[in-house]
C-alpha cells in the first residue's frame, strides 16, 4: 500500500507532469526510438506487403518490397472462398467467442469486485485471497482437466467449451475490486440506500455506471484474451466450422508446410488471412487506447 | 482492508453483508466450476494410472515419481527456465527504457512511437509465430535474402542453436509493448510533487529516474514480471508452430506444456499428463511467489 493512484490517472497525466519533466525535445533520442519503431512494424510491414503477392513473387521477389502482380485482390478473394468459405465461419466465431466471453467476464468481475469491495461479509478477506492466488495457477494447466470433465458432460466440440472457462478472470475481479474502491463513494451508496433502493439496484443503476472505465478494460482484456486464444480451442473443438481464427490459420499453415512447401498455394491463404484477421483487433486497440491505459494504471500502481 | 463503511446499525449492516455474498457469488460459482474442481480433478487423475491388463488402478505419487525422474520433462523445465531467465530480463529492460523515454517529455511523436511499439500486443500469438516463421524461413525470408544479397552467410534460424533465441525473439515481439505501457502508466500516476522535491534537491534527470522513478515503479514492474514467469513457463504457441518447420529441432517434449499436449493427445495417457501439469502448475507457484518474495525483501 505505497503508492495510490488517487487522483484519476489521466489528470495527473496532463500538461503539469511534462512540464515538471522538461520541455527539452531530444532530436537523439526521437531517432533512436524510430530505429527502434522500424523492429516492431517491420513485420507487420512485410504481411502488407506479402499479401500482396502470388505464391510465385513470393518466393522470387525481396521480401519487403512489392514485387510481381499485384495479387491482393485475388488473395483476398480466395481466402474468403476456400474450402467452401470457412474462413468467414472463422471470422464469426472468434467474435462471437470473444464478445460473450469478455462480456459475461466483465460482468461477473463488476459484480464479484463490486461485492468484495464494499460488503464486510464472513469469509470476505478468505474467498478473495483465494481468487488473488488463482491469478498464479497457469491456464494450461487446465485445459486438460476441463477438456476432461466437459467430454464427460458433452460440452467438448461446442461454442460453450471455449465460453465457459473464459468467463473467469481472476485478475479482472482484481482489476475491478482496485477500481470500485477508488471510483464508488460510500457516502453515495449511503444515501441510495436512505432513499430506501434495494442493493441491486443500487448496483445497476448507480455503481455500474461509476465502473464503466473499469468495466471497458477488463472486458478488453479478456476480449484479446480469448481472440488470442490457441490452446484451448485446439484442443476442444474439432470441427473446423466451429474453429476460431488462431486454430483455422495454423490449420492451414500447416497443410502448407507439409511436403516441404509444395503445396505452395496455400501460403497465400495463410499470409493474407492473418492479415484480415488482424485489421479489426489492431483498428480496436488504437481506437480504445484511452481505456487499457488507465486500467493498466489501476492494476500496477496499487499493491 | 480499510475501505468497509462504518455500519450505521449493526443488524442493517449484517442484512447487507449478506448481498454481498449474492454479488460474489456468479463469480465465486464460475471460478469452483472452472478452476478448482479442473485442478482437483486433475490432481485426483494423477493419482491414478491406466495399464494395459486390469484397467486403471490407483498409483498413489507414482506419476510424481515417475515425472521427477523424466528427463524429458525436466530438460523442458530447464530450457524454459534458461528462456526466462534471458527473455524476461531484456524484454522487461527494454520496455522500462521505452517508458522512461516516452515519459521523459524529450520526444517529438512520442504517441506514434508508444502506439507502434504496443501493437503487435493486438496481433494474436498464433499469427505472430506463423509471421516470424516466414520472416526466418529459408525459402523466401527476408532475413536469409538480405543475408544473401549482402554476400554474407545466411544464419539458420530455426537450427538447435538459435531456436530458442529465435522463440525468444517472436514473445519480445509480441510483449515489450504490452509490458512498456503498464510501466508508462505507473510513471503517469507518480505525483509531480516528487520531482519538484528531487529538483530541488539538486538532483538531475538520469538521478532522478534512478532514484525517484524506477523505485516508485516497483509494484508494476513486479506485476510485469509475475506475469512474465506465468507466460514463460507456459509457452506453447511460438514453439508449436515453429515445430512444423523444424520438426528435428522441437521434438514434443521442448517446452513442459508441448510436453503435457503429446501426453494427453498423442500417447493417450491421461493420467500421467495430469500428474505433469499439476506439477509445472506447481513450478509456476514457487517460482511466482519466491520472486515476489525477493522483490518484497529488498523493499524493508
Amino acid at each position: 500500500m505505497t503508492v495510490t493512484a488517487t487522483a484519476p490517472p489521466r489528470a495527473t497525466a496532463g500538461a503539469a507532469h511534462s512540464a515538471a519533466a522538461g520541455r527539452r525535445r531530444s532530436p537523439v533520442l526521437t531517432l533512436g526510438m524510430l530505429a527502434v519503431l522500424v523492429y516492431f512494424l517491420l513485420p507487420l510491414f512485410w504481411l502488407v506487403v506479402a499479401a500482396t503477392k502470388t505464391t510465385g513473387a513470393l518466393f522470387s521477389s525481396f521480401g519487403l518490397w512489392f514485387g510481381g502482380d499485384f495479387a491482393l485482390a485475388a488473395n483476398v478473394r480466395n481466402v474468403f472462398t476456400a474450402d467452401g468459405g470457412v474462413y468467414v465461419h472463422w471470422l464469426l466465431n472468434t467474435a462471437m467467442y470473444a464478445l460473450v466471453s469478455a462480456g459475461g467476464a466483465a460482468l461477473l468481475a463488476a459484480l464479484g469486485g463490486y461485492g468484495f469491495a464494499k460488503f464486510a461479509f464472513r469469509g470476505n478477506r478468505l474467498l478473495f485471497g483465494a481468487v488473488l492466488g488463482a491469478i498464479m495457477v497457469p491456464s494450461t494447466a487446465l485445459v486438460i482437466p476441463t477438456y476432461l470433465i466437459f467430454s464427460n458432460v458433452g460440452l467438448v466440440n461446442t461454442p460453450w467449451a471455449i465460453i465457459l472457462p473464459s468467463l473467469v478472470n481472476p485478475f479482472g475481479l482484481y482489476l475491478m475490486r482496485v477500481y470500485v474502491e477508488e471510483a464508488v463513494p460510500d457516502s453515495l451508496l449511503e444515501a441510495a440506500r436512505i432513499d430506501g433502493a434495494g442493493e441491486f439496484r443500487i448496483f445497476r443503476q448507480v455503481v455500474l455506471r461509476l465502473l464503466a472505465p473499469g468495466f471497458v478494460t477488463v472486458l478488453l482484456f479478456t476480449l484479446v484474451a480469448t481472440w488470442n486464444n490457441y490452446f484451448l480451442p485446439l484442443i476442444m473443438l474439432n470441427d473446423p466450422s466451429l474453429y476460431p481464427v488462431t486454430v483455422g490459420l495454423a490449420n492451414w499453415a500447416g497443410r502448407a508446410s507439409v511436403g516441404g512447401g509444395g503445396t505452395g498455394d496455400v501460403i497465400p491463404l495463410v499470409v493474407t488471412g492473418s492479415l484480415l484477421s488482424i485489421i479489426p483487433l489492431v483498428a480496436a486497440f488504437l481506437m480504445l487506447q484511452r481505456y487499457w491505459q488507465n486500467g493498466l494504471t489501476a492494476g500496477g500502481v496499487k499493491q | 482492508m480499510s475501505v468497509m463503511t462504518v455500519p450505521p446499525s449493526r443488524r442493517a449492516s449484517a442484512r447487507r453483508d449478506r448481498a454481498g455474498y449474492l454479488f460474489v457469488a456468479p463469480f465465486l460459482i464460475m471460478f469452483v466450476a472452472m478452476l478448482v474442481a479442473p485442478l482437483a480433478y486433475a490432481g485426483y487423475l494423477s493419482l491414478f494410472r491406466e495399464q494395459l491388463i486390469g484397467g486403471v488402478r490407483f498409483a498413489g505419487l507414482d506419476n510424481y515419481i515417475q515425472a521427477l525422474s523424466d528427463e524429458r520433462l525436466l530438460d523442458g523445465v530447464l530450457r524454459v527456465s534458461r528462456f526466462f531467465l534471458v527473455q524476461v530480463p531484456i524484454m522487461l529492460v527494454l520496455a522500462l527504457l521505452f517508458a522512461l523515454a516516452l515519459d521523459s517529455g524529450a520526444m517529438l511523436l512520442s504517441r506514434v512511437i508508444r502506439l507502434g511499439i504496443f501493437v503487435p500486443y493486438a496481433v494474436p500469438g498464433v499469427i505472430a509465430a506463423l509471421m516470424w516463421s516466414y520472416l526466418y524461413g529459408p525459402q523466401f525470408g527476408p532475413i536469409t535474402q538480405l543475408a544473401e544479397a549482402l554476400g554474407l552467410p545466411a544464419p539458420n534460424l530455426l537450427s538447435s542453436d538459435l531456436m530458442l533465441g529465435s522463440v525468444a525473439n517472436i514473445v519480445t515481439w509480441e510483449f515489450t509493448g504490452y509490458n512498456m505501457i503498464i510501466l508508462y502508466a505507473a510513471l503517469r500516476a507518480i505525483p509531480t510533487e516528487l520531482y519538484e522535491a528531487a529538483a530541488v534537491d539538486g538532483a538531475g534527470a538520469w538521478r532522478i529516474a534512478w532514484s525517484v522513478k524506477i523505485p516508485a515503479l516497483r509494484p508494476a514492474l513486479l506485476m510485469a514480471l509475475i506475469f512474465s514467469v506465468i507466460g514463460s513457463f507456459q509457452l506453447f504457441n511460438e514453439p508449436a508452430l515453429l515445430q512444423r518447420l523444424a520438426p528435428n529441432v522441437i521434438d514434443s517434449a521442448y517446452t513442459p506444456n508441448l510436453y503435457t499436449y503429446s501426453l494427453a493427445f498423442v500417447s493417450q495417457d491421461i493420467n500421467y499428463a495430469a500428474a505433469v501439469s499439476f506439477l509445472l502448475g506447481l513450478v509456476i507457484v514457487v517460482v511466482s511467489y519466491t520472486v515476489q518474495l525477493a522483490v518484497a525483501r529488498r523493499r524493508r
